[in-house]
C-alpha cells in the first residue's frame, strides 16, 4: 500500500512528462471541472470529506482553507504554492516537483478555479534548480497543449502559473514572508491578522498551500474524498509523503498511508545502519521535538499519534538518529541554524536564537556551566509563543524536546567537559 | 463602538482600534518600542505583548484588534512574564552603558527597563557591535545601541517619502542603515531623532552638550513658515540646547520640519548683535540704549524736519511677532509715513486694494490631507513648508489628484497627476489655459477684465485634464505658492485662480511668505490699509516702491535687505543711497554694518513673547524662554519706548500681552475671504524676451536666523552658489557642466559656476540667492545675460 497518490506514476518510464501523466488519466479532472463548471462548493466539500490536511506542516484542513476565500468578490485573487521546503530533514516537494510535476500544475489550477484565482505562482526554494527547470518545462508544455493559459479548451476560464525561484532563506518558507518574497520584498514574516485570504499577495485574498498538498487534489478530486480518507485513518485522510533521513540503509521518501507504525516506515527504510541501536527519532521536520526511539517504535506516522507522543508529524521529515548520536551535538547544529535563519524582524527569536545557539554551543564544547542545563529552558521558554512567525518556536522547541529526553547527556558534558557516547565507546 | 475589559476597567473603544489605543485612550500604560501612533503597525518589537483572555499565547496590543467583550489584563503574571521576557532579549546585546550615551535620561529603553529589566545580565557571551553609518551634518547614529524597532525606517518610507533607511541582514546581523552608503536629505529627517527609542539615532548639533535631566522645557512656536508648528524649547543656564517638537495634531501632528528643528543653532551665532551701536562720522560705536535711541529718534526727526516723513521706508520682516507689526505700524502712521511692508519678495502688487483682509489657507491645516484635487501655483511645497508637503503627501496616497503649475520641475515624493513646468513669464498664461478650458466647458463668457487675456490662449488636453480634475473632485482646492508671490504676475495669477476656484467650485488659498505674512496683514504692516481695514489715501509706498523711490530712511525690523527684498541689488544700492538707516536687528552682518547708522539689538522668538497669527488664522501666542541675550530688548519693547520718545499718544503698554488683546479688539473676529473681484491688468506685464532668472530662495537661506544654522548649512538643501542651466539652453550658449559663467543681471554682476539641470524650462535659469560676496543680482524673472568665462 505505497506510492498511491503523489508518486502514482514513479514506476513509469519519464513520470514528469506531459504523455506520461496525461497515460494515466492526468487532467482528466481539470476537463471535466472546465466542461461541467464544476461549483466550486462541490470541489470544497469533496475536500472536506477526504480529511485532507495542509502537507507543510500545520496540518491544516485544506478544504476548509479554501472556504475562506472571498471567491465571488471583485478584484485579483491568488493561489500560491509553497515550494520552498527549508525544513531540515525536508526533501518531499523535491521529488513531486521532480517526478510529478504535472499533478501539481493540475491541482494549482483546480486551486485557482475553486478560489477564483487567475494567476498563480509557485515558490521554489532556491536551491531547487534541477526541480526548477523540470516544473518550467511542465509549464511550456500544458501550456503549449491548452490546459493552461486564456480561454483554456474554449471553457471561459483563464488561469496563467508563475514559478518564482526563490534566494535561498529559510524564513520565506513561511507563508507571509513567501508572499513579501514574491513581492520582491525581503523576506520577512507580516504580522497576523490579516491573514492572507483576506490581505495576501499584493495585497490581494490569496490561499497559499504546499506543493504536496496541491499536487494531491487531482486525484482526491477522481477518485472521491472517501477514497482518499479511507487510504488513511479518520481526521488523518489519505497517504502521505515522509523523507526518512538519518542512520538507515536506504534513506529516501516513502509515500504511505497515514496510520502507518513507524516500525514499518522504519523497515521500508531499510532499518538501522549497521544493525545499530535506534536512539531518538526527530518526526516532522529539525524543528520539532526529538523523541526517544522506544517512544517511536509505538508510534503510528499521524497527526493525532505523534502529537500525543509528544511531538508533531511536521512536514513528514523523519530523521533516524542511532546510539552513536551525541544529541548535544545534534543539538548544536539545530540550534546554529535557526540563529542563522532567524529574519532579525522580531526581539526574542532575533536575539534569543544567538542566545540558545552559543549556549548549547558552549555545552558541547565542553564549556557548560551548571546552571546552562536550565537556562537554556528558560531561554526556549521565553521566545516561545511571543514572536511574530512560528520560527521562534522552531528554535525552542527542540531545545526543550531534546532536553526533555536526554537531560542525562547534557548533565554529562557539563560536568565532564566531555560527550557521554565517545566516552561511552571509547 | 464595543465594550471591552482592560485590568477590569470597563471601555467603550472604538470598532476595529487596537487594544494599545485603548489603553492609551483609558491612561493605561502598555510599554512599547516599535508603536508609533502615527506610523504603521510593525508589531515587531513584542514589548507590548499583554494576556487577553481566551487566547492561548500573549498578543501585541498595538497589532491586536479589540472585539465585543474582550478582556485584557496588562499586568497579569501571563503579560509581565512576556513583557520581561521581551526587556531581557532586548537588553542581551544593548550596551549597558546608560551613563555615556546621549540618550540616557531621556531613553524609553532605559525607562522601561527599570520596570520589567533585572538588576544583573543573564547574558555572558560577547555583545553585538555594529558599524555606525554616517547620515548626514543632522542626525548622529551609534547603531549598536539600535533595538531594530524600525520606527526610522517606516517613517522614510510612510511620512517623509523617502526610502533611506532601511533593515539589512538577517537574525542577529540585521542593522539598519541605507542601502548604498549615503546621507539621509529629506526636511523632514530629524524625526527619526525622537522616535529613535534608543541612543541609536541621536542630534548631530546637540550631542553631548547637556543631559536631559538638566534641560527646562518650555513651549513656542516655530519662526520660519506660516504654519507655526508648536514646538518644545530645551534651555540650559538660559541658553537654547535644542528645539523638539511638541504634539498638535491640528499643525504639525508629532513631526517637525528641520529647518525649525535645527535653525536654534543661528540663535546662539557670534555674529549675535549683543548692545546698540552708533555710528558716529563713519566709525560705530558700542553704546547704551538712551544713547542710541536717542540717535535712532533724532535721526528719524531729521529726515521728518527736512524731506518729509514720507521719505521714510519701514522694512518688517513677515516673521517678526504680530505685537512688533502693530506697534511699529502704530508709530509711523503716527508720524505720518506711511510707507509699511512686510511683503519683502513680492514684487507685483497692483491688485492690493482688492486682496482680501489676509490672504489665507483657505481651508485648514487638516484639509490638505483630505483633499482629492489640488493645483498648486508657484509651490516648491516640499521645502517651502515642509509640514504642508507632508499633508499633502497624504492626501496624494490617498489617491488625490495633486497638480502644479511651477517655474521648476520640483521633485515631490507623492504621485504627481500633472505637472506644467513653465518660464515665469508664461504661468499666467497656462493657468489662463486651465481657466479658459473651464470656461469652455461652462458655456460663459469670460469675466470683464479677464476677456483680453484669454482671448488668445488655447488650452490643451492637459488644461481640460487639469479643469477637470478640479471640477470633478468633491473636496479641491487651488494654492498660491510662493514663487507664485514673487511672480511679476502675482496680481493676474490671483486674479487666474480666483476665477478657476470659482468656476471649479473648489476653495482657493495661499502658502505665505515667513512666520506671520497673516499678522503683518491684520496690523496693517502694510502700506495701503490701517490696521482697522480702512484705506489709506496719503502716499503709501509698498516694500519694491520703497526702494526704487530713493528714500532718505528707512527703519528696518529683523531683515538682511539684500538678502530678503525682492531685487537683492535694489535694496542694497536703496541702503546705501539712504542718508540715515536704523535697524532692529538680531545679527551684525557686514552689510547692516556699512549700510545701517544706528542698530538696535532687538531678540528673537525665543527671548521675547509675542503672537504670530498662522495661515489658517490661528492666533499662537508664546513666551521668552531665555533673557535676551546681552543687551538685546524685545523688539516690541524697543517699540514702545520710541513710540514714548516720539511723544506718540496710547503708547504706554506694559505688556506684549495688552498689546496683542489689543489687536485681536479689532482682528480677533476678522473672517478672511479670499474671494476678490476681477479687477486687474487687462495685460501679463512680465513680457521680456531672453533668458531670465529663477530666484528660488532655499529653504535654508529663507531668514537671518536660518542663514546662520551652521548644521543645517551643510546639508544639500544648502545650496552652493551656481547658475543652473537647462541642457537646451546651455547648449545654445556654449556652456557646459562645471564651467564658469559671468551673468548679469541689473547693475550686477558676479561669476558662478554652471550646473545643467533638467528641472528648468527653456529660456529660464535658476540662481538662488546665496552668498555671492559682496555683488547681488537682481529680482525674480527679470532678465539676465550668460557668458562663458
Amino acid at each position: 500500500m505505497a506510492n498511491e497518490v503523489c508518486f502514482k506514476n514513479l514506476h513509469l518510464d519519464k513520470p514528469w512528462t506531459l504523455e506520461t501523466y496525461q497515460s494515466t488519466g492526468g487532467y482528466e479532472v481539470w476537463k471535466k471541472i472546465l466542461k461541467e463548471k464544476k461549483p466550486a462548493d462541490e470541489i470544497i466539500n469533496e475536500l472536506k470529506a477526504s480529511g485532507l490536511r495542509g502537507r507543510g506542516g500545520a496540518g491544516f484542513p485544506t478544504g476548509l482553507k479554501w472556504s475562506f476565500m472571498p471567491r465571488n468578490a471583485p478584484g485579483d485573487k491568488y493561489i500560491v504554492c509553497n515550494s520552498d521546503e527549508g525544513e531540515p530533514g525536508t526533501f518531499k516537494d523535491r521529488d513531486i516537483l521532480r517526478y510529478n510535476p504535472h499533478a501539481l500544475i493540475e491541482g494549482m489550477m483546480i486551486a485557482g478555479y475553486t478560489i477564483g484565482a487567475k494567476a498563480g505562482f509557485n515558490y521554489i526554494r532556491g536551491e531547487f534548480w534541477e526541480p526548477y527547470e523540470r516544473f518550467e518545462a511542465a509549464i511550456h508544455e500544458a501550456r503549449a497543449a491548452g490546459l493552461l493559459g486564456d480561454n483554456i479548451l474554449g471553457s471561459g476560464v483563464s488561469f496563467d502559473l508563475h514559478t518564482h525561484l526563490g534566494g535561498g532563506a529559510y524564513i520565506c518558507g513561511e507563508e507571509t514572508a513567501l508572499l513579501e518574497s514574491i513581492e520582491g520584498k525581503k523576506g520577512q514574516p507580516r504580522f497576523k491578522p490579516p491573514f492572507p485570504a483576506s490581505y495576501g499577495l499584493f495585497g490581494k485574498p490569496t490561499t497559499i498551500n504546499n506543493t504536496e498538498t496541491l499536487a494531491s487534489i487531482p486525484l482526491i478530486l477522481q477518485n472521491g474524498g472517501k477514497w482518499f480518507l479511507e487510504i488513511g485513518i479518520p481526521n488523518n485522510g489519505g497517504a502521505k509523503l515522509f523523507s526518512v533521513s538519518g542512520h538507515v540503509n536506504k534513506p529516501g521518501n516513502y509515500e504511505i498511508p497515514m496510520g502507518t507504525p513507524f516500525a514499518e516506515l522504519l523497515e521500508m527504510a531499510g532499518g538501522m545502519r549497521n544493525g545499530n541501536k535506534l536512539k531518538a527519532v526527530i518526526p516532522g521536520g529539525s524543528s520539532t521535538p526529538m523523541l526517544p526511539g522506544d517512544v517511536m517504535m509505538d508510534v503510528n506516522m499521524d497527526y493525532d499519534s505523534i502529537a500525543k507522543a509528544g511531538s508533531m508529524l511536521g512536514a513528514g521529515s523523519v530523521i533516524v538518529m542511532d546510539e552513536t548520536t551525541c544529541i548535544v551535538k545534534a543539538l548544536a547544529r539545530i540550534s546554529y541554524f535557526y540563529y542563522e535563519e532567524s529574519c532579525g524582524q522580531c526581539t526574542p527569536c532575533r536575539e534569543g536564537t544567538g542566545w540558545l545557539s552559543r549556549v548549547v554551543n558552549r555545552i558541547e564544547n565542553g564549556q557548560g556551566r551548571p546552571e546552562d542545563i536550565d537556562l537554556l529552558l528558560n531561554v526556549s521558554k521565553k521566545i516561545e509563543g511571543r514572536t511574530i512567525c512560528g520560527l521562534g518556536d522552531a528554535a525552542a522547541m527542540p531545545v526543550s524536546g531534546a532536553i526533555k529526553h536526554f537531560r542525562d547527556e547534557f548533565q554529562y558534558h557539563v560536568d565532564h567537559k566531555k560527550c557521554m557516547v565517545s566516552a561511552a565507546q571509547s | 463602538m464595543v465594550n471591552i475589559q482592560i485590568n477590569g476597567k470597563m471601555l467603550e473603544v472604538e470598532n476595529g482600534a487596537m487594544v494599545i489605543e485603548a489603553a492609551d485612550e483609558a491612561g493605561i500604560k502598555i510599554p512599547r518600542f516599535c508603536y508609533h501612533k502615527n506610523l504603521s503597525i510593525a508589531a515587531n518589537c513584542r514589548m507590548c505583548l499583554v494576556d487577553v483572555e481566551k487566547a492561548a499565547k500573549p498578543l501585541p496590543a498595538c497589532a491586536t484588534p479589540v472585539t465585543e467583550g474582550m478582556i485584557i489584563h496588562t499586568q497579569s503574571p501571563k503579560a509581565i512574564a512576556a513583557q520581561k521576557s521581551v526587556m531581557e532579549f532586548l537588553l542581551i546585546n544593548h550596551p549597558l552603558d546608560c551613563p555615556i550615551c546621549d540618550q540616557g535620561g531621556e531613553c524609553e529603553l532605559q525607562d522601561v527597563a527599570m520596570g520589567y529589566g533585572d538588576d544583573v545580565s543573564r547574558y555572558s557571551e560577547k555583545k553585538r557591535v555594529v558599524a555606525n553609518k554616517n547620515l548626514g551634518p543632522l542626525i548622529n547614529t551609534d547603531m549598536t545601541r539600535c533595538i531594530h524597532c524600525t520606527r526610522c525606517v517606516r517613517f522614510g518610507e510612510e511620512i517623509a517619502g523617502i526610502k533611506e533607511l532601511g533593515m539589512t541582514g538577517r537574525g542577529e546581523h540585521a542593522e539598519i542603515g541605507t542601502y548604498v552608503a549615503k546621507t539621509v536629505s529629506s526636511e523632514l529627517s530629524g524625526n527619526v531623532i525622537d522616535l529613535c527609542p534608543v541612543g541609536a539615532l541621536t542630534s548631530k548639533p546637540f550631542r553631548y552638550s547637556a543631559r536631559a535631566w538638566e534641560l527646562r522645557q518650555f513651549d513656542s512656536i516655530a519662526p520660519h513658515d506660516c504654519l507655526g508648528s508648536n514646538i518644545h524649547v530645551h534651555t540650559r543656564q538660559d541658553k537654547v540646547m535644542r528645539v523638539v517638537p511638541k504634539d498638535n495634531e491640528a499643525i504639525n501632528e508629532t513631526w517637525l520640519s528641520d529647518r525649525d528643528r535645527f535653525s536654534y543653532e543661528g540663535l546662539n551665532s557670534e555674529e549675535r548683535l549683543q548692545s546698540p551701536m552708533v555710528k558716529y562720522n563713519g566709525e560705530w560705536q558700542e553704546t547704551d540704549w538712551d544713547t542710541a535711541l536717542i540717535a535712532a529718534v533724532d535721526g528719524l526727526k531729521n529726515i521728518v524736519a527736512s524731506a518729509g516723513a514720507d521719505n521714510i521706508g519701514m522694512l518688517m520682516s513677515p516673521s517678526a511677532t504680530l505685537e512688533e507689526m502693530f506697534l511699529s505700524q502704530k508709530l509711523m502712521r503716527a508720524l505720518g509715513c506711511h510707507n509699511i511692508d512686510h511683503r519683502l519678495r513680492q514684487q507685483d502688487f497692483r491688485d492690493q486694494d482688492n486682496a482680501p483682509v489676509f490672504p489665507w489657507l483657505g481651508q485648514s491645516i487638516e484639509n490638505l490631507e483630505q483633499v482629492d484635487a489640488a493645483l498648486l501655483i508657484g509651490s516648491n511645497l516640499r521645502k517651502d513648508q515642509p509640514i504642508a508637503g507632508h499633508r499633502i503627501r497624504k492626501a496624494a496616497i490617498a489617491d488625490a489628484k495633486i497638480m502644479f503649475i511651477n517655474p521648476v520641475d520640483y521633485e515631490f515624493l507623492f504621485p504627481v497627476a500633472e505637472k506644467i513646468i513653465t518660464d515665469p513669464r508664461q504661468m499666467g498664461k497656462e493657468l489662463g489655459a486651465v481657466a479658459k478650458a473651464l470656461i469652455e466647458v461652462a458655456g460663459v463668457t469670460a469675466p470683464e477684465g479677464l476677456k483680453a487675456l484669454l482671448e488668445n490662449v488655447v488650452p490643451t488636453e492637459q488644461h481640460k485634464l487639469i479643469a477637470s480634475n478640479l471640477s470633478n473632485a468633491n473636496n479641491a482646492t487651488i494654492i498660491l505658492g510662493l514663487s507664485a508671490h514673487t511672480n511679476p504676475d502675482f496680481s493676474t495669477l490671483r486674479a487666474l485662480a480666483s476665477l478657476v476656484a470659482e468656476m471649479a467650485n473648489c476653495t482657493i488659498g495661499y502658502l505665505t511668505d515667513g512666520a506671520n505674512s497673516s499678522g503683518g496683514w491684520l496690523t496693517g504692516a502694510i502700506p495701503h490699509r490701517t490696521h482697522q481695514q480702512e484705506k489709506v489715501s496719503s502716499k503709501n509706498l509698498n516694500a519694491l516702491e520703497m526702494l526704487r523711490s530713493g528714500l532718505k530712511a528707512f527703519v528696518l525690523q529683523g531683515i538682511e535687505p539684500e538678502k530678503d527684498c525682492a531685487d537683492h541689488a535694489l535694496a542694497l544700492n536703496a541702503m546705501e543711497q539712504a542718508e540715515f538707516v536704523v535697524a532692529l536687528s538680531m545679527y551684525k552682518s557686514e552689510s547692516l554694518l556699512s549700510e545701517a547708522n544706528v542698530l538696535l539689538p532687538v531678540s528673537p522668538f525665543t527671548e521675547t513673547s509675542g503672537t504670530f497669527v498662522n495661515v489658517e488664522g490661528c492666533w499662537q501666542s508664546f513666551n521668552a524662554v531665555v533673557e535676551p541675550l546681552g543687551d538685546s530688548r524685545p523688539a516690541w519693547k524697543v517699540w514702545r519706548v520710541l513710540g514714548n520718545l516720539f511723544n506718540v499718544d496710547d503708547f504706554d503698554y506694559l505688556s506684549s500681552d495688552e498689546v496683542r488683546d489689543e489687536v485681536h479688539s479689532f482682528a480677533g473676529s476678522v473672517t478672511a475671504d479670499n474671494k476678490i473681484a476681477w479687477k486687474i491688468p487687462n495685460a501679463l506685464q512680465n513680457n521680456v524676451d531672453g533668458v531670465v532668472r529663477i530666484v528660488d530662495t532655499s529653504i535654508y537661506s529663507i531668514d537671518p536666523i536660518v542663514r546662520r544654522a551652521p548644521s543645517l548649512q551643510q546639508t544639500a538643501d544648502a545650496r552652493i552658489p551656481a547658475i543652473h542651466i537647462g541642457e537646451e539652453l546651455a547648449t545654445r550658449i556654449g556652456l557646459m557642466d562645471a564651467d564658469q559663467a559671468l551673468v548679469r543681471q541689473g547693475n550686477g554682476q558676479v561669476t558662478l559656476p554652471v550646473i545643467i539641470d533638467d528641472r528648468l524650462p527653456k529660456d529660464s535659469v535658476l540662481i538662488p540667492p546665496c552668498e555671492m560676496g559682496e555683488t547681488y543680482l537682481g529680482y525674480e524673472s527679470s532678465v539676465v545675460e550668460l557668458e562663458k568665462i
